[in-house]
């Protein structure tokens, strides 16, 4: 299970945890049938003196079947996994709620610098908090999150929200996460981009509205 | 008998007296079997350099900062170097060479029954082109800024850019060499599609061609079809870092992504060439041990056929977060699930072929089981990566190298030790011995599983790919993941240990191992008609084999013996 391993931290980091239970449970099922029958064949079919081996084409009625059903079965999973992967993917990538803030983020080798909305809550404007590093969000807020990149590609990876986006040169590419518990975490930089690349690690800290307008006033100190 | 075999024929007939000199023989051979041989020994010597640098870098992960015993300390510029370095040596200089061109060359004649390659010459090019490959490849190690570390997927602009990458020269040797490297086998892969439509036996129909043939010859259909982009990207790639121009730089009007489509689309039937060859493998062994006739010959052929096509039609699963259109995602899910559908068919009709059989436990038999077993681990965990909604979490984590390893390692690893071990007695004209290989073998399946078993558990705990030290963030620094990076360290380090027994018995055997005879393990294909090792020209001219039957007719009821050779008359 991997919420055991890492927390949940986003809206749709359920989402993923349990399309993986369910695409775990395919594969286990299908992994287990597939070894049992393996070593069962192994042990059934050994050697023995005085038994031959049987002359069998592939194209007997009785034992084709052993072929044909399974060959059906895999892509009724097939659909199951197909329609479960679509769904969770439409929701994070390509269904993008209204957002309650947004928040610029900029890569380069080999740093994160953030742009938060200051106590007006628009980017852009005179009282943004810019840090390095950092990343400061409200728990059950909705977050739209820009992002770009001064130099080569590096992607924008936080593992308890079970996000992951590239960041392009020359593109801004937007996504959105809302966070559901408070904490720090990691954020990392998940596509290789220099002899930096290992040291690319910033800090997601996901306050309450209280934590965050302190923060705010304090100037992103 | 062809046209081409026919005017070969009588050429070595007039030559048949003339023993061929060392030099002609060892250092510039027309032989496919000495070009066989050439390819193996290369793609095994550069495996020590794979296997050293994952040696060093390994230990760095599992007791940062420590000096690595024979390497000394790693630092973040050689981490790169190595890990790139490592995944372009296995894949190109390793699996490619061994698993198409030793046995492509060693076995396609001596199965067709031919006397040797249709196009000896652009054989023996093929290799030398080879070879200049890899001192290209070794010249990137050495000069000034070091070898190039922007991973084997060669992004830009991070690859295009020397102000990033700061390996001015190494990075571009590295992708001269990578290209000459492509070029070596666009020569190998006519010659093999070439000799096996136009040289077989006379009677060998195409349902008799024994399916390692077919396996080569497909992977290298799939080859020249899909390595052709990249070869151009490369060449922009080369431009972009030598004279500045911008094909992938968005500074200058480039895009980035065009690179990693081009490399895709190469990248990902690349996994198909080197898995259908020790498919084939595996289908000739199991047969062989088992005493059985293959079940659904043409099926197997249909499902390596069918994931050859559905193979060009997967590559944006790479990229599924990388920037491309969303919608994409969705159309690249589809196709990469399915490709589920052919490659689990081939898998359950190996082991049905086991059905009925008398399996013998010798050692190639050995790593042909502990191939399907083991590859079947790294099969079912692809289901995972193609799946886009949970690609987004797993994606340049862990678990991907972990599902990788599971399929490179069993395609380049133990299907080699499966081939090796099976057509030995061929090669050399000795048996190797069978319980330093059954040592060698169980020495190297447990660590393999205790390799990567852990780094599965650190991929979905979020631990992502290429990073020197994973103390540097906090949530992956814990002491149960770095029990888990030891874990796999150690494991890795017992492989390592193993391997000299196989290299051993390697060097033992093939001096001191017992005579083999022609058909030592009562096979029906026809290299065992040939003396072990098989002569120059592999028949005598006036004696080339003529086939009546396929190649799987194990146990056949009423005949005295279990083994039916192809070429023997009814």
């Amino acid at each position: 299970m991997i919420q055991n391993l890492l927390p949940q931290a986003s809206t749709f980091a359920g989402d993923i945890d349990f399309l993986w239970l369910l695409i775990s449970s395919i594969v286990f099922f299908w992994f287990i049938c597939a070894e049992v029958m393996f070593f069962w064949l192994l042990f059934r079919f050994r050697y023995q003196e005085g038994v031959p081996a049987q002359y069998v084409t592939g194209n007997e009625k009785h034992l084709k079947r052993w072929i044909t059903w399974p060959h059906a079965l895999i892509i009724l999973c097939d659909v199951a996994v197909i329609v479960g992967a679509v769904r969770v993917w439409y929701d994070v990538k390509q269904d993008l709620p209204e957002p309650d803030y947004t928040i610029g983020v900029m890569a380069q080798q080999w740093a994160w610098s953030f742009e938060h909305p200051g106590p007006d809550g628009e980017l852009g404007t005179d009282d943004d908090v810019k840090t390095v590093d950092d990343l400061h969000v409200v728990v059950d807020k909705t977050y739209h999150f820009k992002l770009r990149s001064r130099d080569v590609l590096h992607s924008f990876s936080i593992p308890v929200f079970r996000l992951k986006q590239d960041v392009i040169p020359g593109r801004e590419i937007t996504g959105w996460f809302t966070p559901t518990k408070t904490g720090t975490y990691d954020i990392q930089c998940a596509e290789m981009c220099g002899i930096g690349h290992g040291i690319m690690a910033g800090r997601v800290v996901i306050e309450t509205p209280e934590e965050h307008e302190a923060w705010l006033a304090s100037g992103g100190n | 008998m062809s046209e081409a075999a026919k005017i070969d024929a009588g050429h070595h007939d007039d030559h048949h007296h003339h023993e061929p000199t060392f030099t002609e023989k060892y250092i510039f051979p027309l032989d496919h079997k000495y070009i066989g041989m050439q390819y193996m020994f290369t793609g095994m010597f550069m495996a020590l350099f794979g296997g050293f640098f994952v040696y060093a870098f390994r230990m760095q992960l599992a007791f940062p900062g420590m000096s690595v015993p024979g390497y000394g300390t790693v630092s973040p510029a050689e981490y790169n170097m190595l890990i790139t370095n490592h995944g372009s040596v296995m894949i190109f200089w390793v699996a490619m060479p061994v698993l198409i061109a030793a046995f492509g060359n060693y076995l396609i004649p001596l199965m067709i029954g031919a006397d040797d390659m249709v196009f000896p010459k652009l054989n023996r090019l093929s290799y030398q082109v080879f070879l200049v490959s890899i001192l290209i490849l070794f010249a990137s190690w050495m000069v000034e800024g070091g070898g190039f570390g922007g991973a084997w997927t060669s992004y830009p602009p991070l690859s295009a850019d020397a102000n990033y990458s700061m390996t001015p020269l190494g990075s571009s040797l590295w992708l001269a060499a990578v290209a000459t490297e492509f070029a070596a086998f666009l020569i190998g892969g006519i010659n093999f599609i070439t000799t096996a439509m136009n040289s077989r036996a006379p009677g060998m129909r195409a349902k008799d061609v024994p399916m390692i043939v077919w396996m080569i010859c497909i992977a290298s259909i799939l080859f020249m079809a899909s390595v052709g982009p990249l070869i151009a990207g490369a060449i922009m790639l080369f431009f972009d870092q030598m004279i500045g121009t911008g094909f992938f730089d968005p500074k200058r009007g480039g895009d980035p992504i065009l690179w990693q489509h081009l490399f895709w689309f190469f990248g990902h039937p690349e996994v198909y060439v080197v898995l259908l060859p020790a498919c084939g493998f595996v289908a000739e062994i199991i047969t062989v041990f088992a005493r059985k006739k293959l079940f659904a010959y043409q099926t197997i052929l249909y499902t390596a056929i069918g994931t050859g096509v559905l193979s060009f039609f997967v590559w944006a699963h790479h990229q599924f977060v990388a920037g491309i259109d969303p919608r994409m995602a969705n159309i690249f899910t589809v196709t990469t699930v399915l490709i589920s559908i052919p490659i689990a068919e081939m898998m359950f009709l190996f082991i049905a072929t086991l059905y009925g059989g008398s399996i013998r436990y010798t050692v190639p038999m050995l790593w042909a089981l502990g191939f399907i077993g083991e590859f079947l681990i790294g099969g079912v965990t692809g289901i995972f990566l193609g799946a886009s909604g949970m690609d987004i979490y797993f994606h340049d984590t862990y678990f991907v190298i972990a599902h990788f390893h599971y399929t490179f390692f069993p395609i380049a690893f133990i299907g080699t030790f499966a081939a090796f071990t099976f057509w030995f007695p061929k090669m050399f004209g000795r048996m190797m011995n069978s319980t330093l290989g059954k040592i060698h073998f169980w020495g190297t399946i447990i660590p393999l599983n205790t390799i990567f078993i852990p780094l599965f558990v650190l991929g979905a705990a979020g631990q992502h790919r290429r990073i020197y030290n994973y103390n540097h963030f906090p949530d992956l620094s814990t002491p149960d993941l770095q029990m888990l990076r030891v874990t796999a360290t150690v494991s890795l380090l017992v492989l390592i240990a193993f391997q000299f027994v196989f290299l051993f018995n390697v060097i033992y055997s093939m001096f001191a191992g017992e005579k083999a005879g022609p058909n030592p393990w009562k096979s029906n294909t026809l290299e065992w008609t040939t003396p072990s090792p098989p002569f120059h020209g592999n028949w005598h001219p006036n004696d080339m084999p003529t086939v009546y039957r396929g190649p799987y007719e194990y146990s056949v009821p009423g005949r005295e013996d279990d083994y039916w050779p192809q070429n023997e008359p009814t």
